[in-house]
């Protein structure tokens, strides 16, 4: 077994033992939603048309859950020292910790928003690409949080910084994920959103293990 | 049962170092240092506390960039990068509350190109094999120490840079760590430790720090 893969088993395993992994973001993800009737009130037709932006939003948030000790747990105990000694480059082990993020957070919330969309009474033939929106932008949210979770690796308290960091940067995923499914809520095609949304992901996946990586090398010195 | 091997593929490169300098918050910690150390060595760090003694250890492991001066290990095989050849061990013992020992040192070893079938072993090398399927949250500070050590084993590396070795060990732990040091050194590897505790070894090398002018 590879360094990689083992530190992808060991992320997972420590979501489930700890018990902050995926089931605490569908929680939060479910309140979020069950709280946004109480605030607007009765009117469906109103809800209807608001349920694509706020589920995004509402995953935008829960996205964020975790992320400020994503690398901070290590970094406090000296693993990410270990992780420069291993043959492995840093930029591809904190794609594996961003990978193991997402599959405990990002995924989960994907499958589940079509259910939760039906509490929103979200047309139907939104739900699927509101699934699709969310599985390839999810990848985005949980990239950008890793390069806000590297550059706030030595703070204490850098939860709130973090958000503060994070979330200006994902304006552009948050609209087009949006947007996608608003045009498929009115029957409209959504190709142009899906091709930006998955434009995001990629490049995300270029720039985010390179700047964490870079973040943690320098918040050594 | 025989010891287990702790050189690894790569053979122990020589260390050395020259017109190191480094500076910590405006304090010059050593300049000028220069240190050469051959495979087989042993080199003890002394120093009052605050004179550099963990700070030179994270330069030799690459951890931090020197102000001035040259960290050189040949010869390496060109597919290796001295990172790859060393073993590090700090105050942070590199171990996650929720795993296991046992799982702890599986990922280290792994990550640290060794075999994950050697963790039974390492564990019961360094008197932790019983503490093999506990949570390490659970460990005493002792405990802890020795499930890091036995990573040294799972994962074999020539260089060993070790930080205060015998913090928070008992008596039978510190003589282990004696004993783990010098087969390693007899096998050839090199070891450098930063302590205040005789390290009781024949042909000890000592490089005190503490003199650089403020």
């Amino acid at each position: 077994m590879t360094g990689w893969t083992a530190l992808l088993l060991r992320d997972l395993r420590l979501a489930r033992r700890v018990g902050a992994g995926a089931e605490l973001g569908l929680v939060f993800f479910l309140i979020l939603v069950s709280l946004l009737p109480f605030a607007i009130g009765a009117d469906q037709r109103f809800i209807s048309r608001i349920a694509p932006a706020f589920l995004w939003l509402s995953a935008l948030l829960a996205t964020l859950l975790g992320l400020d000790r994503l690398l901070q747990a290590d970094e406090e105990e000296g693993v990410v020292d270990q992780f420069l000694l291993s043959g492995t480059p840093l930029e591809l082990l904190v794609l594996a910790k961003a990978l193991a993020h997402w599959l405990v957070t990002g995924l989960p919330l994907s499958l589940a928003a079509p259910l939760l969309g039906l509490m929103l009474a979200i047309e139907p033939q939104a739900m699927a690409p509101l699934a699709l929106s969310l599985l390839i932008g999810t990848p985005a949210l949980t990239l950008i949080g890793l390069i806000g979770a590297a550059l706030t690796v030595s703070l204490k308290r850098g939860g709130l910084l973090l958000s503060v960091l994070v979330l200006p940067l994902t304006v552009p995923t948050l609209i087009f994920g949006a947007t996608l499914v608003k045009e498929a809520a009115l029957g409209r095609p959504y190709t142009t959103p899906l091709m930006l949304l998955g434009g995001m992901t990629l490049l995300m996946l270029v720039i985010a293990p390179v700047s964490a990586a870079a973040a943690l090398r320098h918040a050594r010195q | 049962m025989a010891p287990l091997s702790t050189l690894g593929r790569v053979p122990a490169p020589a260390l050395a170092i020259r017109g190191l300098a480094m500076a910590r918050g405006y304090r010059t910690l050593f300049r000028d240092l220069d240190i050469d150390l051959a495979p087989g060595q042993v080199l003890q760090l002394t120093g009052p506390n605050g004179t550099g003694k963990s700070t030179l250890l994270r330069l030799i492991a690459g951890f931090l960039r020197p102000d001035a001066g040259t960290i050189r290990w040949s010869p390496l095989p060109d597919d290796a990068t001295p990172a790859e050849c060393l073993h590090y061990s700090g105050h942070h013992e590199g171990l996650r509350d929720g795993l296991t020992a046992q799982d702890n040192v599986a990922t280290l070893a792994s990550l640290l190109g060794g075999d994950p079938e050697r963790c039974a072993a390492a564990l019961a090398e360094v008197g932790a094999a019983s503490l093999a399927e506990l949570p390490v949250e659970v460990l005493s500070a002792g405990q802890r120490r020795r499930v890091a050590l036995a990573r040294l084993l799972a994962a074999p590396r020539p260089v060993w840079l070790l930080d205060e070795p015998f913090t928070a060990l008992d008596r039978d732990g510190q003589a282990l760590v004696r004993r783990l040091i010098a087969a390693h050194a007899a096998a050839g590897g090199l070891v450098i430790a930063a302590t205040h505790q005789p390290l009781d070894l024949p042909d000890l090398r000592n490089v005190t720090l503490g003199g650089a002018a403020p």
